[in-house]
């Protein structure tokens, strides 16, 4: 009898609100995401259209400031001038190198961990590998400063220079091995969550139909490992070619789309920067089309 | 109060002597003289000019202006020269310190008034071959008073060799120190690649390194390319070549004076000097906003920072010779004007003060010159 009340009464204490919505559950979902949503449209998208659109504007010469004037001027100075597209094709091989770099160091990182690894020393093997995450971008860039440093025969070097006699110097293989230190852990979890996913009985098949190891691995775990490689390689690919930082860190004088980006904003002619931008915004759109295909979004 | 009561009298005794001299000025509005404080400026400065004792407490020239005028000084960190342009732009500050690629965009814009330079008693104490400049001045009309200078000198390792002098061992490929060379990263370094071609191609006819037309400035552009193979750094932050300096993997470039003494403290072993066939430098310069909202503590900040004590303490904190001749035995390093060549008026004879390239050719000619915009433009390629 009581319970029956308290029931009655509960219901009656519910709010308008919550009855409102659930007799309109679409109704409630939608303001549930419009605030995340509206966010997402306006400062997200909004701000890389306005980005896209002031590539178009002129620049007033004297002030610094973009004008109303629409023009296709810094579109054409981008795209066809020569020292700009090698600066593009240079910034595109970098990011690719660092890539194949930390694909070719996480494969068998990645499988030996997952795989052969025994359960302590596969924790701490994965600790170690995500350890640096926490030391700051400019911490780590610094430190590789320091071991790359070439000195001359009127001053001290590095570390490099000091242990073996000889160090890259700085320039564009110390960028490479830079950024390929700095986002192998990005590249490195989404492989070896591809790992732990593969099933050992798998595996255990491919043997007892008589492939060898070489052959297993290229015809088993290749295929299935391609969408979390693919993952991996958005990281590294788009932090790369974007990256400007380390360039003027262990860089020396070479220079990549992030530092023509930068030097042409605070000239200031923000137009042209930001059609500078289109460049990165183009080729990321061809790769992320790409690795889609490869199923990269299915398991990110 | 007392302090604005002398210069009330001053000012007056300025406008009676303007008056009587029948001199004009531009009419776009100098004060003609000084009234009551307003209680409070709003300045724009580089980073180290306007020092309250909170970066180190032995480090303050604002505490006891602000005492004396009863004016409270609120400063704004400009980081480039383009920045504070536009915040001049804004209306919203008093005054600002203003590097040459600024001076003139901010007196053609109309963002900067005519100084009065009677209104300022420490003016006449400056320097003379800093006064009435083409990077301060319009048509004879001080446009501001100088906060002080320096040179872009020529730095060396002394165990590399002979010391250099020329600027011929900055660009030719046969240098002796090609593969360690040091050039300042910035688009206003093209005038440097201009004294160059003043000296070994005179037939180009520069007479102004920020006055090319289109064939000389391509020359320059030419000269910088071939410079490229023996550049090994382009520095933006001063402790980037200072840290080039001490490892020894740069023995020669172009430098300040403060980044070679901050790496000779650190057992660097250089010396400086400057290239004999000129070299760029550069002075900044206090200006008024012409939409300043106290510009009676204005005029004060800017008689204050050119006094002979201010300007020495400030000369000395930031590394730079200072615009007052008084303020030389004011330093508590007695060398320090002889560091910098404050009063030597030869060794800034040849120094070409960055100043903004305009199209309207800074040396007078008829012809067109080619803007900053285009510098800017032929440095980014240069360095892509």
């Amino acid at each position: 009898m009581s319970s029956v009340n308290s029931n009655n009464r509960a219901k009656r204490t519910s709010s308008s609100l919550s009855r409102f919505v659930q007799k309109h559950p679409r109704l409630g979902l939608g303001a549930l995401l419009s605030g995340p949503i509206l966010w997402l449209l306006v400062v997200y998208v909004g701000s890389l259209v306005l980005l896209v659109v002031s590539a178009f504007f002129g620049l007033d010469e004297f002030t610094g400031k973009a004008t109303s004037e629409l023009t296709l001027r810094n579109l054409d100075e981008v795209v066809t001038e020569n020292a700009y597209q090698m600066l593009v094709l240079r910034s595109i091989g970098i990011a690719s190198a660092v890539t194949l770099i930390c694909f070719a160091f996480s494969m068998p990182v990645g499988f030996y961990i997952s795989k052969l690894a025994k359960s302590w020393t596969k924790r701490g093997l994965v600790v170690a590998i995500l350890l640096p995450l926490w030391a700051g971008y400019l911490v780590k860039a610094f430190a590789l400063r320091a071991i790359f440093e070439p000195g001359s025969e009127f001053g001290t070097g590095g570390f490099l220079k000091n242990t073996i006699g000889w160090s890259p110097g700085f320039g564009y293989l110390a960028v490479i091995i830079t950024l390929a230190y700095l986002w192998f852990p990005y590249m490195f979890l989404p492989i070896y969550a591809g790992f732990e996913r593969l099933p050992e009985s798998l595996i255990d098949a491919s043997s007892d139909l008589g492939a060898g190891s070489i052959r297993t691995f290229f015809s088993v775990m290749m295929p299935i490992l391609v969408p979390s490689i693919a993952a991996g390689s958005i990281f590294t690919f788009s932090l790369s070619l974007g990256d400007y930082i380390t360039v003027k860190i262990v860089g020396g004088k070479s220079q990549m789309i992030g530092n023509i980006i930068e030097r042409t904003l605070l000239a200031p002619n923000q137009p042209l920067a930001a059609a500078f931008t289109l460049w990165p915004i183009s080729i990321m759109v061809v790769y992320l089309l790409v690795m889609a295909r490869l199923g990269a979004f299915k398991n990110l | 109060m007392k302090f604005v009561k002398r210069n009330l009298t001053l000012a007056c005794a300025g406008v009676l002597a303007l008056a009587a001299c029948g001199g004009g000025d531009s009419g776009s509005g100098s004060m003609d003289k000084l009234g009551d404080g307003e209680g409070a400026v709003n300045l724009v400065a580089w980073a180290g000019y306007v020092e309250d004792g909170s970066t180190d407490p032995a480090v303050d020239w604002v505490t006891g202006f602000e005492a004396e005028t009863g004016c409270q000084v609120n400063v704004k960190i400009g980081n480039t020269s383009d920045e504070m342009v536009e915040l001049m732009q804004s209306g919203e500050y008093d005054a600002v310190s203003a590097s040459g690629d600024a001076t003139l965009r901010l007196i053609a814009g109309g963002d900067v008034a005519p100084v009065n330079t009677d209104l300022i008693p420490n003016y006449a104490d400056v320097f003379d071959d800093l006064k009435n400049k083409l990077w301060n001045s319009k048509d004879g009309v001080a446009y501001g008073v100088p906060h002080g200078r320096g040179a872009n000198v020529l730095v060396y390792n002394t165990e590399a060799g002979a010391a250099p002098d020329s600027i011929t061992d900055m660009f030719e490929s046969d240098s002796p120190y090609a593969g360690k060379i040091s050039v300042y990263d910035s688009p206003i370094y093209i005038a440097d690649a201009a004294i160059y071609l003043m000296a070994t191609q005179p037939d180009l006819g520069i007479t102004n390194p920020y006055a090319l037309d289109q064939k000389q400035f391509d020359a320059a552009i030419a000269a910088l390319e071939s410079q490229k193979s023996i550049v090994s750094q382009y520095w933006a932050l001063y402790t980037d070549q200072q840290a080039s300096l001490e490892a020894g993997s740069v023995t020669l470039g172009t430098s300040w004076q403060v980044i070679v003494n901050l790496a000779t403290a650190n057992g660097a072993k250089i010396a400086a000097t400057k290239t004999k066939e000129g070299a760029t430098g550069w002075s900044d310069t206090w200006m008024i906003s012409s939409k300043a909202k106290h510009p009676n503590c204005a005029y004060m900040w800017l008689n204050h920072i050119i006094s002979p004590q201010a300007n020495a303490a400030v000369a000395e904190w930031f590394g730079e010779a200072p615009s007052n001749s008084k303020s030389c035995e004011l330093t508590a390093d007695k060398n320090h004007c002889t560091t910098y060549h404050a009063g030597e008026t030869d060794y800034w004879s040849d120094v070409w003060y960055w100043t903004t390239p305009t199209a309207e050719c800074l040396d007078g000619r008829e012809v067109e010159c080619v803007p900053y915009t285009e510098w800017v433009n032929a440095w980014n390629k240069l360095r892509a």
